[in-house]
């Protein structure tokens, strides 16, 4: 076991400025941002950053030694990709530390228009093993790649021993099941999915009815879900919903649960992980603050005590405070799957 | 500073709640249209125009409905049903204001209430959330 790893980035998300300096004044090492547009896979009203802020976010970040990074990250869609192409030429020209691509053909323009701009591979891209990524690093010069959350922290650990680019891994947040970037769930409901227009389960879909019993979430009709009284609600995404099959009903394809890796902080660091990513560019400024203190914290002591690590109930406390569905999970991390 | 978790004792509310809502209203109306006004509160009216708000202020039994037009807020009265409603006790509005709360989580916890339309109250939400507090003398008060 090597003896003092590098501890990995801190990857905040900012989905607007206060959300972008809360993250850099509790110890985010690098935030990641998307434009006001469908070429960003958080593509909601009044979210994310235009020319203005942009400028002033990376400025308020690069002051204090911390990188920005820029997700371009949903699939350009067919008769118009100038869209995508206008924004990788905007990244280059704000001057962000790397723009996140998921889109194979944009990879090529990024490469060709922009030879300096450090690229890396979004999780949409969805490569789950070191042929992929090593052949993303042969053909745009990948620096980084985000895996998608269905690794176990062994293969996590195969994938990094055999190629050079870094390794990102998701640390916090909401999941998403299953094969990032492949659902086609939202699509089936709403006609529009993360992919190609940046957005699952968009808000203009959704009602809230509020009965007397029960709270129902419907997206473009179909009810997702139904909260008590009492009981703590989430987002209406169709893989987190109860659904009735063969007479139960039931959270038949995932639980509203968040992924949190504190726990494993130790062997994360261990295996080389380059950088740890938080989820969440579509929450407030208060999560960002509550979730980048806790897990700079968490790191900074993970860094510190190796194997005598053990986590802090009050993180553990700060961050199933903000959790969606208030209950965590190792995700894929700690499956058997071999 | 903190918060307490309270809730207003009832005789005060139903004293506020017997209040003509006028000018608690008048006041929210002329707060956003001077934060407009000084470019603190970075709001695309085309995206709120001719829509009607109301926030609900539960312990008060108050409600304070307003509405948007091209250029301005204004106060709204009558009993139309609002594009979009907001119900939250005192406290929980003062927290999710000082971002000492996160309003997903609030409205995980059921504490905030959202009826309506669900795209105008993200677009509501996203729009308080981007409101950059530390360029003006409030930012003292504000948690992160
Ligand atoms: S439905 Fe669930 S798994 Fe599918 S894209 Fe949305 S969050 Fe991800």
């Amino acid at each position: 076991m090597p003896a003092t790893r590098p501890l990995p980035e801190l990857v905040c998300p900012a989905g607007s400025l206060p959300a972008l300096k809360a993250a850099v004044d509790n110890g985010a090492d690098t935030v990641y941002l998307g434009l006001k547009n469908d070429t960003n896979a958080r593509n909601f009203a009044g979210l994310n950053f235009d020319d203005r802020t942009a400028r002033e976010g990376i400025r308020y970040a690069h002051q204090r030694d911390r990188k920005v990074l820029l997700a371009i990250n949903t699939y350009a869609q067919g008769g118009d990709i100038s869209r995508w192409h206008r924004a990788i030429d905007e990244g280059a020209d704000l001057g962000v530390d790397a723009i996140i691509l998921a889109d194979i053909g944009l990879m090529e323009y990024a490469r060709r228009r922009h030879p300096e701009q450090r690229l890396h591979m979004s999780v949409q891209s969805s490569a789950t093993n070191y042929e992929a990524i090593n052949l993303a690093q042969e053909l745009f010069d990948i620096r980084r790649a985000v895996l998608p959350r269905v690794l176990t922290l062994d293969q996590v650990k195969q994938v990094i021993d055999h190629t050079k680019v870094e390794i990102e891994v998701f640390g916090f947040g909401s999941l998403c099941v299953m094969v990032e970037g492949r659902c086609l769930l939202s699509s089936y409901a709403t006609g529009e999915s993360p992919n190609s227009h940046g957005v699952c389960s968009p808000a203009k879909f959704v009602r809230w009815e509020h009965g007397t019993q029960a709270l129902g979430a419907r997206l473009n009709g179909i009810l997702i879900d139904e909260y008590q009284q009492g009981e703590a609600a989430g987002y209406p995404t169709l893989c987190k919903g109860r659904f009735e099959v063969e007479g139960d009903t039931y959270y038949a394809l995932e639980e509203p649960t968040s992924l949190n890796v504190m726990s494993m902080l130790p062997q994360i660091i261990d295996i080389g992980v380059a950088a740890i990513k938080v989820e969440g560019r579509q929450r407030s400024p208060a999560y960002v603050a509550q979730v980048t203190r806790t897990l700079r914290e968490a790191l900074d002591a993970a860094g510190r005590e190796a194997q005598r690590f053990s986590v802090k109930p009050a993180w553990t406390q700060a961050l199933s405070k903000v959790a969606e569905g208030q209950q965590q999970t190792l995700g894929a991390y700690n499956r058997p799957w071999k | 500073m903190r918060i307490p978790e309270l809730t207003l004792p009832a005789p005060v509310a139903s004293l506020l709640g017997w209040l003509p809502s006028t000018p608690p209203c008048w006041a929210l109306v002329s707060t956003l249209n001077q934060l407009k006004k000084r470019a603190i509160l970075p709001v695309d009216m085309s995206l709120l125009a001719g829509r009607r708000f109301e926030v609900h202020v539960l312990d008060a039994g108050l409600r304070l409905g307003f509405c948007a037009d091209e250029d301005s807020f204004h106060t709204a009265s009558g009993s139309e049903e609002p594009d979009l409603r907001l119900s939250a006790t005192l406290a929980d509005f003062a927290r999710m204001m000082l971002r000492e709360e996160d309003p997903d989580t609030l409205f995980f916890n059921r504490k905030l209430i959202i009826e309506g339309d669900t795209e105008l109250g993200l677009i509501v939400k996203n729009l308080l959330d981007s409101v950059d507090w530390s360029s003006t003398p409030l930012q003292r008060f504000m948690a992160a």
